[in-house]
């Protein structure tokens, strides 16, 4: 059995036109360790939401992937406001986003559910005032 | 049809092209990001007239075979260094999103 291979990433709140680096970066390094493009493509599409969303509602936070033999997890945390109504925010068109945000494209309330979507399985474990920990897999066979 | 045939009309005019060989298969119009990444598939061209650099990361998470962006809006150094760095096609057109989605439409089925 081969271990877990783990990338970490700091996602800065403050920069909205660098958010996705993150997920940039791990589509590169999915792709050296030889993973189905299809794979890579739902994980990184998946983990840019997730990168938007922190940024955008959450000052920041970190990622952590994880390569398994079998599957890919992302864990993407932050210790921002935490989301009141979880089944509410997984609603397709439900956003809190400013306009600012939306004069930049996101703010759709698109994210989560993409999120969904494009992974096998997503938890959320969030709490009000203390952050909210997002974690998705994607299955490699 | 292949961005370097694309390219051949003159409403379309090449302003960053990394692989003009990529084909194109349908496409998908759209400024609101998340619908983009939610529908638009691989070897798309990715009509918008957003112009903020995070369409080059969806162009490149999405792996669209390019990107034009209508009504001949302004196009930012940033945006323009970002698709060079990440290797994105970028395309721009006087068209509106309408005409040209018809004009692309035609070529991809014709
Ligand atoms: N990390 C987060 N921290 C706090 N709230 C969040 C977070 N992620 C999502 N949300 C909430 O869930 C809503 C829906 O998220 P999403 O579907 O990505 O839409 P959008 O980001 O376009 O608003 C957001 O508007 C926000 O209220
Ligand atoms: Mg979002």
């Amino acid at each position: 059995m081969s271990e877990a291979i783990n990338f970490h990433y700091v996602v800065d709140g403050d920069d909205f036109t660098s958010a996705g680096e993150a997920s940039v970066d791990i589509k590169r390094k999915l792709r050296q360790l030889g993973v189905d493009p299809a794979i890579i493509r739902r994980v990184s599409i998946a983990m840019y939401e997730g990168e938007v969303n922190m940024v955008i509602h959450a000052d920041g936070g970190t990622v952590d992937v994880n390569v398994y033999e079998d599957k890919i997890e992302m864990i993407l945390s932050d210790e921002g406001p935490g989301i009141v109504n979880v089944e509410l925010a997984m609603k397709k068109g439900f956003s809190t986003a400013p306009d600012y945000v939306r004069s930049l494209g996101f703010g759709a309330g698109m994210g989560l559910p993409n999120m969904k979507s494009y992974t096998d399985g997503m938890q959320i474990d969030t709490k009000i005032g203390v952050g909210t920990t997002i974690t998705m897999v994607v299955n490699l066979k | 049809m292949t961005v370097k045939e694309l390219l051949k009309l003159d409403e379309f005019e090449a302003v960053n092209i990394s692989d003009d060989s990529r084909i194109i298969k349908g496409g998908y119009c759209g400024d609101l990001l998340s619908w983009v990444m939610g529908r638009a598939e691989e070897d798309n061209v990715f009509v918008t007239i957003m112009v903020n650099v995070n369409v080059i990361a969806v162009a490149s998470l999405i792996n669209v075979s390019c990107v034009v962006i209508c009504e001949n809006a302004e196009l930012s150094d940033e945006l323009i260094n970002a698709a060079k760095q990440k290797e994105i096609n970028l395309i721009k057109t006087p068209l509106a999103s309408f005409e040209a989605c018809a004009c692309l439409s035609n070529l991809i089925n014709a």
